[in-house]
């Protein structure tokens, strides 16, 4: 449940926005989620409303934004779409591939008042 | 996490008392919140970009560690795995075959009890144990803590005992040389498939209990070729910690790595010194 662990870290990150930008309410949170990033979505949303209770971010609402795998395979170099860690290259077979999407963590932008 | 100073919960103890205390000042977000009620719809929405990982400030502390531990010579190892793979046993007699030569520290990470600690204490080495509450991994904020309160002597090797779990500790970077996977051969092969982020950030993989594969359907080749499916580099030693076998191969495996964090050191130690 690592989830939670991200859901402070998120608040942490708005409140930090908070006081740097002045703002007084979060109406809504982009973020973006890797698919190759070990989160599961629903947990997420779940802990994300617990945690921001009695904040700024009370009533905001958690936008997730799917980003695709994707590896460059260190054999052929060829890139291509992955959706898990132990796709192979579709190009060589080859399991050896350098991840270059998909582990995203990371709010990407807020509405504010 | 404690969102004034980022510390941890309090529901992390160190070595039995509360990992920070101190009053929270809620003067930013949450005096906000108090205004919210008071003045409705007074403001206009607006976007703000934030383009920041979730992780950044973990990542920025376990940088912190890496680089104090690198000026001290210090090889740190992240041992992580799945509840019951002999992680303890194995550490125990880790110490036992190295003390001798190596000075080791121990940071034991559980969610409760300190009885992993006191089995690593037999041994005479230090050894801090956190609790991390209802937390189900160790963050570098936790282990830069208990770097502080370890008497951590130079050219050492510090050991993490990481909370039983082979999901969430794969993506919290302590600050450490090397995440070392332990998966004992009664778990069955398909772990690395199940768990990929686990065995894809591990440089090692200990392969433990294997007295008792007579006993077992479990198929050694095909785990390890899950294992380097998810992980190609993955190095993979197969132990019985309790019988010793295979083990003087993770010693050296653990020599070599020491031998470079005090060569890293000379090399800073060079560096700081051609710059004054």
């Amino acid at each position: 449940m690592h989830e939670l662990s991200l859901a402070e870290n998120m608040l942490q990150i708005i409140e930090e926005s908070a006081a740097e930008q002045g703002f007084i309410r979060v109406k809504t949170v982009w973020v973006e989620i890797g698919q190759l990033s070990c989160v599961e979505k629903d947990a997420l949303r779940f802990c994300f409303s617990t945690v921001v209770d009695g904040t700024v971010a009370q009533q905001a609402v958690l936008e997730i934004i799917d980003i695709p795998g994707r590896c460059r395979c260190v054999q052929c170099g060829c890139e291509a779409a992955i959706s898990t860690l132990y796709d192979a290259c579709p190009n060589c077979g080859c399991y050896a591939t350098d991840v270059i999407r998909g582990n995203e963590i990371r709010i990407s932008e807020m509405e504010v008042e | 996490m404690c969102t004034t100073c980022g510390c941890g919960s309090d529901q992390v103890h160190v070595d039995g008392t509360i990992l920070h205390q101190h009053d929270h000042d809620y003067s930013g977000s949450r005096r906000a919140h108090v205004h919210e009620h008071g003045v409705s719809d007074v403001g206009e929405s607006r976007r703000v970009r934030i383009e920041r990982a979730v992780l950044a400030k973990n990542d920025r502390y376990a940088q912190t560690n890496r680089q104090l531990l690198a000026e001290h010579g210090i090889l740190m190892l992240n041992l992580v795995s799945s509840p019951g793979s002999g992680k303890t046993t194995l550490l125990v007699e880790t110490i036992r075959a190295l003390q001798s030569d190596l000075s080791i520290a121990v940071i034991e990470g559980d969610q409760q009890t300190d009885q992993d600690a006191m089995r690593v204490r037999a041994t005479g080495v230090q050894a801090l144990q956190i609790n991390t509450g209802k937390g189900c991994h160790l963050d570098a904020h936790m282990v830069g803590h208990a770097i502080q309160r370890l008497d951590l002597q130079e050219n050492s090797a510090l050991f993490i005992e990481n909370v039983g779990n082979l999901v969430c500790p794969a993506g919290f970077d302590l600050g450490e040389a090397h995440k070392v996977v332990i998966l004992s051969v009664t778990e069955g092969e398909d772990k690395p498939l199940k768990y990929p982020d686990m065995f894809r950030a591990a440089d090692l993989m200990l392969l433990n209990k294997c007295d008792l594969l007579p006993y077992l359907s479990f198929d050694v080749c095909r785990v390890i070729e899950y294992a380097h499916r998810v992980n190609p580099s993955l190095q993979i030693i197969q132990v019985s910690a309790t019988l010793g076998t295979g083990m003087p191969a993770w010693f050296d495996w653990i020599k070599r790595s020491h031998h470079c964090a005090v060569k890293a050191k000379r090399a800073i130690v060079s560096t700081q010194h051609a710059s004054d």
